[in-house]
């Protein structure tokens, strides 16, 4: 087993992690990118390194700090607590072993911010095209998708909304997000 | 806002998706042995019809795979998506 690659060398913060209110700044975590093909015929495995891959496309597995969601049918974003991922990438690529997968850490590619109280589903909606609503989209959905100009990465693990974008959107979607919550304050 | 049926995670917003253009436009197996007529008609001829039309498309920001559909160019109706690979629903009409 080779030694995991350095990639928990720690960076600032794009924004500092935010206490609670209805648009929360959620500290860093460690994320992975899994892309992985089943043959014909074949069936994926069901986990990967304590991750739940099991779920249909568009759904998610696990707690609000450790989950796995599936975004496509070959691709899931998986999230762990900072400083997991060092222990996490070996246990995934050994589970997975004599498959063929690429396994991505993106952890320092995004930020994430929790949305939660009984106006999360209408802030997001100042950007999102989606039904949000507990039929549409339940306790346990996630899905890739456009927030006002950025594309991000919205899971619901438990009530509240997590909402992932990439580093550089982090200033752009966080002043979106307190200029929509302002109406609901 | 149009609504477009993707066959892997449902009916989504249109700006999620890309068109790719018109499908079943086979690359000529030996490119070498056409004039420059004929790779020109591959590369810009398109049916462009008045109805049903047989398009690509992406779902570039959801599940990231491309599928074709079958779009009326009258009224931007879907009328039925189907797998990339697959032959084209024998459909010529439809709302």
């Amino acid at each position: 087993m080779p030694e995991p690659v350095a990639i928990h060398a720690r960076r600032a913060p794009i924004l500092a992690p935010s206490a609670s209110s209805a648009v929360r700044v959620l500290p860093a975590a460690d994320r992975f990118v899994l892309q992985m093909k089943a043959p014909r015929g074949a069936v994926l495995p069901s986990a990967a390194g304590g991750f739940d891959l099991s779920g249909p496309l568009n759904s998610v597995r696990g707690r609000p700090e450790r989950f796995a969601a599936r975004l496509g049918p070959g691709e899931w974003l998986l999230v762990c607590p900072e400083g997991e991922g060092t222990a996490t990438e070996p246990a995934i690529a050994s589970d997975l072993a004599g498959r063929f997968f690429s396994l991505v850490a993106v952890g320092h590619r995004n930020a994430a911010f929790l949305l939660s109280g009984p106006h999360a589903a209408d802030i997001l909606n100042a950007g999102i095209a989606l039904d949000l609503s507990d039929t549409a989209f339940p306790p346990g959905s996630a899905t890739r998708t456009l927030l006002g100009k950025t594309e991000v990465v919205l899971v619901r693990v438990g009530e509240a909304f997590r909402l992932e974008c990439w580093r550089s959107f982090a200033p752009y979607v966080h002043a979106f997000l307190q200029d929509a919550a302002r109406e609901f304050a | 806002m149009l609504l477009v049926p993707c066959p892997y995670c449902g009916p989504r917003p249109e700006v999620e998706f890309r068109c790719g253009g018109e499908a079943h436009i086979a690359r000529p197996a030996d490119p070498d042995a056409l004039d420059d007529a004929a790779w020109a008609e591959y590369l810009f001829a398109r049916t462009s019809p008045k109805g049903v039309h047989a398009e690509r498309w992406l779902h570039a920001h959801g599940c990231g795979r491309w599928f074709n559909a079958l779009r009326n160019t009258v009224s931007d109706a879907f009328i039925t998506t189907y797998e990339m690979g697959e032959p084209r629903p024998d459909i010529t009409g439809g709302r």
